[in-house]
């Protein structure tokens, strides 16, 4: 396993890049070189120096450490949406793919009901019934999503579950929870890998799309989403403001979607030595 | 050892005549066989005579419209006991090997799950890794295949895997849902032969569930002939060619044409 993630560049680059990010977000009160709330404002947009290596915003703050702390709400605020979503959804689907029934008639017709809505209206609905707050868009972002996982994980049970080897499992009297961690989760996790780490750009997009519209992360805390919404404000005449953000948020979610492929290749086991 | 009684056993058609109709087709009519210790029995039956069904109910995971199945006297799908007495005693070979064992598993994973079993039967741990390479050997094959993935075998080398994996569990019954018709004559005859050891030295029954009449010829001691889900004839070996079954004089009719086409 650990060989083959070595041979695949695709999947050393991109997990190195979110490993790098995420370091540097933790650290950023040691890698930053400013004080990202401390205004100046006689200084604002200033242009690219040593002191300001970006330059700074609308309030004279230096962008580079605003960036570098905004790491923290954009990465990690994705990463909690996608263990929620994963978690709620992987055990609906896993309940109702291996029990069948009754179990999965209702947890089936919750889902299609889910899915009948649109997702970017369900958030705004439950942001707007809960209020404007972090919590509420990690909610309302699990709330919706969750549904698309409970179907796909349970289509893959459902293709597994009558497999010859776990019918021997049954027949010689595996312990059930033997069957569904040892022989369906790694058998669906490959296809669940690539779609989660596709759908962590979705939610790094989504919760800066909240924040550009003021509905999730609010001012003065950094974050990629609201900078580039305060910068915005200034597109005509300050256009280099939007540049550090907009870059970050795309690399970012770019290596995501890379990384999606490239796991998949690793975690197939006939890609051995291929 | 191993009884089946008056089994009936139906699915939901398909094309229902009504939109919310719950017609059934039934495809096993009223089966009742024994399986005695030490035996061997073959059930032979063509493509869609309910003996891949047949299989399921022994093997307990199907339960019969009507009818029970019994081991050592104890109900299967009434209870709990008996259950766990069938899960302990059968174990199965399937004929499709290529969805028989996880591909995310290597050999000495597939060979563990059975292993465990056994301790579970044992209620203790056994010596672990002489344990992997007596089995292998049990099967013709070395130790260098345990760090293997099934799609490194051959079809062959991953059916010995299986059968490995099914005497790992120290059955006292091992269910053949055509085991071997998927593998080529020359292969087919080195498992049977295997089968045919492996029975003497750790004393197993055998059920074969096969649509070749050679091989069950070669390793049975009673056939049993199911033709659209109804028991048509049922004696020893031996006596095979006193059959009065249709089916069954079709088949040893195509044999003998078979040999003779061979020495013509």
């Amino acid at each position: 396993m650990a060989a083959r993630f070595l041979h695949n560049k695709t999947a050393v680059a991109t997990v190195t890049i979110v490993l790098v990010i995420a370091i540097i977000g933790i650290f950023a009160p040691f890698i930053a070189p400013n004080d990202p709330f401390k205004a100046d404002i006689m200084n604002k947009y200033a242009p690219y120096s040593a002191q300001y290596p970006l330059g700074t915003d609308n309030l004279g703050r230096c962008i580079l450490s605003r960036l570098i702390y905004g790491i923290r709400p954009t990465l990690g605020l994705a990463v909690l949406t996608m263990l929620g979503t994963l978690g709620l959804g992987g055990l609906m689907g896993l309940l109702a793919g291996y029990f069948r029934g009754m179990t999965e008639e209702i947890i089936m017709r919750v889902v299609d009901v889910m899915l009948s809505f649109p997702s970017q209206i369900m958030v705004f609905a439950v942001v707007a019934l809960l209020g404007i707050n972090v919590q509420n868009v990690i909610l309302a972002n699990v709330f919706i999503k969750w549904a698309w996982y409970a179907r796909m994980i349970r289509t893959g049970v459902m293709q597994y579950r009558d497999k010859n080897f776990i019918q021997f499992s049954r027949c010689i009297g595996t312990p059930e929870r033997f069957i569904l961690i040892r022989h369906l989760m790694p058998s669906i996790a490959s296809d669940l890998v690539v779609l989660a780490s596709l759908d962590i750009g979705w939610a790094i997009i989504n919760i800066s799309t909240l924040s550009f519209l003021g509905l999730g992360v609010q001012a003065p805390t950094p974050e990629w989403g609201a900078m580039l919404n305060e910068a915005k404000n200034v597109l005509t005449s300050n256009p280099t403001q939007m540049i550090a953000p907009g870059i970050a948020i795309v690399v970012l979610v770019s290596a995501f979607n890379l990384m999606g492929d490239a796991l998949r290749d690793i975690l197939d086991p006939k890609e051995v030595n291929a | 050892m191993l009884e089946v009684k008056n089994v009936d056993v139906s699915f939901r058609s398909e094309r229902q005549t009504r939109i919310f109709g719950t017609d059934r087709t039934q495809v096993l009519h009223d089966i009742s066989i024994k399986v005695d210790k030490g035996s061997c029995l073959g059930i032979l039956g063509e493509s869609g005579s309910g003996k891949s069904t047949l299989g399921r109910v022994m093997c307990g995971l199907l339960k019969p419209d009507r009818g029970e199945v019994y081991i050592q006297g104890k109900p299967v799908y009434e209870s709990r006991a008996g259950k766990k007495q069938l899960q302990q005693s059968l174990s199965i070979v399937f004929q499709d090997y290529t969805t028989s064992a996880n591909p995310r598993f290597r050999v000495r994973d597939i060979l563990k799950e059975g292993i465990m079993a056994y301790e579970r039967k044992l209620g203790k741990k056994v010596g672990q890794e002489t344990e992997y390479e007596d089995l292998l050997k049990t099967v013709g094959l070395d130790s260098s295949f345990l760090m293997r993935y099934p799609h490194e075998l051959s079809g062959g080398q991953l059916q010995r895997i299986c059968i490995a994996r099914a005497v790992a569990c120290r059955p006292e019954i091992i269910l053949f849902d055509e085991a071997i018709s998927s593998l080529d004559a020359h292969t087919q005859v080195q498992v049977m032969d295997l089968l045919k050891e492996l029975k003497e030295k750790l004393s197993l029954t055998y059920i074969f569930i096969t649509h070749d009449l050679t091989s069950v010829t070669y390793i049975c001691d009673n056939v049993m002939f199911l033709y659209k889900g109804r028991i048509t004839e049922y004696l020893p070996v031996s006596r095979i060619s006193e059959s009065k079954d249709t089916y069954a004089k079709q088949l040893l009719n195509s044999i003998i044409v078979y040999e003779d086409e061979m020495t013509a």
